[in-house]
């Protein structure tokens, strides 16, 4: 078994390996420490003119990632908390997503910020957020989400090695332990496109879906459970879409289901208000017009809270996942 | 643009940079120039002394007041001229304008400071590339006021990277003077985090030259980044209409104009063959830029390319 964790490792391995124009800045990424949350184990030991530590300075690095890219390296940035990359923001709105376009696609930034988002650890208000809702729709800028779905190392390998523009990589905490999902013969999966595919998963042999689920990283996760109880519990037959390209955002292969179901829940971690989901949702009324059933599990608009309970009140869960999406198969 | 001693030709710089500015103001008020520009009148000394000291391949990096910096580094006043008027021909094709240009090495934006981190990116970068290359960062006393500046220049200064960091201290940021946006010392914000740095009080492009020379030589061989604080000043006012300044202070500072201090080295003939010249020059670029086909939507294709 591989966890995401590992999967993610090796990649940044095979990367450093692979193309002499990689470098891996991050706050803390050395050995024997390896990262706060120990995706760049080994990678100092490895490679040790490459991989650099840097002061604690989200703008400045991220900065010197983008200059870095435009000069010819393929810089990878570790940001240690997702929360931290609106230190970064002017970095990747105003200059990283913006400079191929406005300088008439002469340059390039081939720049991938890596970071942890998501609760579900109790560490509070500051350090457990899932903010990438306020870097999509930020033209010129790619966000991708790893998911235990799909191969999230190799995600990252094309963003860093064949990717000439910015992304920016959205790993939840979660995720880390997890280990990648395996073919087994409880649900079925189907890789919708290539380069950064989605997934399309139903429970093994059940009939034609009533329900169309879209959800992206750890939150997939708590909605593929939600999927087999739906199944196994209330007679529910739903797909869920694994999505690993937020942004720019391609409803095609959604459409093909909701075209089906005419019925749709979007699943995610970030708060609820002008989110993601509305986005999905928003999209997804336009082009099916009329008679379309659509709602929305997310955070709770609120900080997310330290002590444990109260977290997991403000998070969404299976549970929640479950109940909205019986409510809207009814 | 190639490294250049000779005062004719860094007159004849100078000269384009000041008839360029002010045909650029006077097309703004004719109508033909759409949007916001930032001149550098008065400030001609600063670029044309510091990039004739560059070489082919080293990296400009500039800022919002940046026509000046593009067109001492060689930069088509045309091309400028036409990014200025939205014209496809514009050097990014209209889609940048007269703050965000970029053309060869040159590299311009409208964000204060968040271009510094870039500026030793690149540096980072052109050390790694290992051709001795540099990287010159222009920025005003204003921007000294963003945080991600120091940020820069600790890692700068850690990583020992080949950058110069060239601060023209106009005294104004926008029409904030400078005794109102800027405490302690300007350049003990370099010398804090070990970076060399000298200053002056000079509109002589000469002197300019002289004080560059052995800063972009330190950077070269790897003494890490080096930093040159030009004390100095705008005739013009901010961008357009926004001058708030005392005249007085301004016919002071005038006395000291970069053009007939330069100027006095030269003949009278010289410098009339050359005025000549460049207006001509410029003539011909401003005719064309307005003679070329508007930048069109259907030039609009999408940041990233289609999704997937």
């Amino acid at each position: 078994m591989t966890t995401v964790l590992e999967s993610l490792n090796r990649a940044l391995h095979a990367c450093l390996a692979e193309s002499p124009q990689v470098r891996l800045l991050g706050e803390d990424v050395l050995d024997p420490y390896g990262g706060a949350f120990k995706v760049t184990r080994g990678l100092s030991t490895a490679f040790p003119d490459r991989v650099l530590t840097t002061p604690v300075s989200e703008a400045g690095i991220v900065g010197l990632g983008v200059g870095m890219a435009l000069r010819g390296l393929r810089p990878v940035v570790e940001i240690m908390f997702g929360d931290f990359v609106l230190l970064a923001a002017d970095q990747l709105v105003n200059h990283a997503a913006k400079l191929r376009w406005m300088t008439g696609d002469q340059a390039r930034v081939p720049l991938v910020v890596r970071t942890p988002m998501g609760g579900g650890r109790g560490y509070g208000p500051t350090h457990s957020q899932s903010l990438e809702k306020h870097l999509l729709g930020t033209p010129g800028l790619r966000t991708l989400a790893a998911s235990a779905v799909g191969d999230p190392g190799a995600l990252l390998k094309t963003a860093v090695l064949s990717d000439d523009d910015p992304v920016l990589f959205i790993e939840h905490k979660l995720l880390y332990g997890k280990d990648l999902m395996a073919g087994g013969d409880e649900v079925e999966k189907l890789t919708v496109g290539d380069r950064y595919p989605a997934y399309r998963l139903r429970v093994t042999g059940a009939p034609a879906p009533s329900l169309t689920l879209v959800s992206y990283g750890y939150p997939a996760e708590q909605a593929l459970q939600a999927l087999r109880a739906l199944a196994f519990e209330h007679e529910v037959f739903a797909e869920l879409f694994v999505y690993t390209q937020l942004a720019p955002f391609d409803l095609g292969p959604l459409m093909e289901s909701v075209a089906l179901t005419h019925r749709l829940l979007t699943i995610e971690e970030g708060t609820r208000s002008l989110g993601w989901g509305a986005e999905v949702v928003a999209g997804a009324l336009e082009a099916h017009g009329a008679g379309l059933r659509a709602g929305r599990v997310a955070a709770q608009d609120l900080p997310i809270p330290a002590a444990q309970a109260l977290e997991a009140a403000v998070l969404p869960g299976p549970a929640s996942i479950t109940a909205a999406a019986l409510a809207l198969a009814r | 643009m190639n490294p250049c001693d000779d005062p004719l030709e860094l007159y004849r710089r100078m000269l384009l940079i000041r008839l360029f500015e002010e045909r650029a103001l006077e097309s703004f008020s004719r109508g033909l120039v759409y949007g916001t520009t930032h001149t550098a009148i008065g400030q001609e000394a600063d670029a044309v002394g510091v990039l004739s000291c560059t070489r082919p391949g080293d990296v400009i990096v500039s800022n919002h007041r940046g026509h000046g910096h593009f067109l001492a580094y060689g930069g088509p006043a045309e091309a400028l001229a036409a990014e200025m008027m939205g014209r496809a021909t514009g050097v990014c094709g209209g889609r940048g304008g007269s703050q965000h240009l970029h053309w060869k090495d040159f590299y311009a934006s409208g964000i204060l400071g968040g271009t510094i981190p870039l500026a030793a990116g690149m540096a980072l970068a052109e050390r790694e590339r290992g051709a001795g290359g540099v990287v010159v960062a222009f920025l005003g006393d204003g921007t000294l006021g963003e945080g991600v500046v120091y940020e820069s220049l600790n890692l700068a200064s850690l990583w020992e990277l080949p950058l110069v960091l060239v601060v023209e201290n106009n005294r104004y940021a926008q029409t904030t003077p400078i005794a109102r946006h800027l405490a302690g010392s300007l350049t003990g914000r370099f010398a804090a985090f070990g970076i060399p740095v000298e200053e002056a009080e000079t509109t002589d492009v000469l002197e300019v030259r002289r004080l560059t020379q052995p800063r972009l030589d330190a950077a070269r061989v790897g003494e890490g980044p080096q930093a040159l604080v030009l004390h100095t000043y705008r005739f013009s006012a901010h961008s357009k209409g926004d001058d708030t300044r005392d005249p007085a202070e301004i016919e002071r500072y005038r006395k000291a104009d970069p053009l007939p201090l330069h100027a006095a080295r030269l003949t009278a003939a010289e410098v009339e063959r050359l005025q000549r010249e460049v207006k001509q020059d410029l003539e011909r670029a401003f005719a064309a830029a307005l003679a070329a086909a508007p930048a069109s939507p259907s030039s609009l294709t999408p940041a990233l390319g289609s999704p997937r």
